[in-house]
């Protein structure tokens, strides 16, 4: 009979039994240009998230530069600012409550328009 | 400064005679070196603003992500974006500056007049952030 913390019938260890289920993946955030130079000048940054509020707020860590661009003052998405997971905007999913997934990828778009 | 061959610069004004009298759009993609935006390649986008598109125009997000997609593959980056101005001067107006958000960035704009393309001209969005933005003009080089 396998230990609570090894696979059974392999003997292999279960990093999930040993350090706990882990919810949250790494998730992959593309940088539009004008703001890469908040970013390490990195065209993706990699965080670990399970929801895309967390991959903000993970990114935001990571690069504080980039929260006065991304938020108001108040803390709220700046209206120019879009964000898709995938090829989805995420207004029209869970917004930033919107869950992600291994292999998801968070696109920043800051919008484009004009006329004369 | 913007570095645009004979070919794309072409390429945009021709966008703008052919959807005259709307206004056209698109996005610029080449290479940043410090204050010089080299352009390789002109993409032609939508006009979502069906609604004003004679004095509007605005590019749906979902076909940038694709339009970057594909530039990145070749190793190209979203250094600007095109669009016209039908019977209108050449140069950005309050709308123009209040919706552009890509610092950095050139914004190319041409005047088409009863049809044909006349003037272009190009300006940088500068400034570091929104508060202190401003589309500044600047030298088109084209080769």
């Amino acid at each position: 009979m396998s230990a609570p913390h090894e696979l059974p019938h392999t003997g292999l260890l279960n990093p999930a039994a040993l350090f706990g289920h882990h919810s949250t993946m790494m998730t992959k955030i593309n940088i539009p240009t004008p703001l890469r130079q908040y970013a390490g000048k990195q065209p993706t940054v990699e965080v670990k998230a399970g929801t895309v509020a967390e991959a903000l707020s993970g990114l935001v860590s990571k690069h504080p530069d980039l929260r006065r661009h991304l938020y108001t003052d108040d803390q709220k998405l700046r209206s120019f600012v879009n964000v898709y997971l995938n090829d989805e905007d995420v207004r029209y999913l869970q917004k930033e409550a919107t869950a992600v997934k291994d292999g998801d990828t968070i696109s920043i778009v800051p919008s484009i328009a004009g006329g004369r | 400064m913007l570095k645009i061959d004979k070919t794309d610069f072409d390429a945009l004004r021709r966008h703008g005679e052919e959807t005259y009298p709307h206004e056209c759009c698109g996005v610029l993609l080449g290479q940043m070196d410090g204050e010089v935006r080299s352009v390789s390649s002109v993409v032609r986008c939508g006009n979502t603003r069906t609604d004003s598109p004679q004095n509007r125009y605005h590019i749906d997000p979902r076909e940038l992500i694709r339009v970057q997609r594909q530039g990145r593959e070749r190793g190209e980056d979203i250094v600007g974006f095109y669009h016209s101005h039908p019977d209108h001067p050449a140069r950005w107006s309050t709308t123009d500056l209040a919706e552009a958000h890509w610092l950095g960035c050139s914004y190319v704009i041409t005047s088409v007049e009863k049809g044909k393309a006349a003037m272009t001209n190009s300006f940088e969005l500068a400034g570091s952030d929104e508060g202190d933005k401003k589309l500044v003009d600047e030298k088109i080089e084209v080769t």
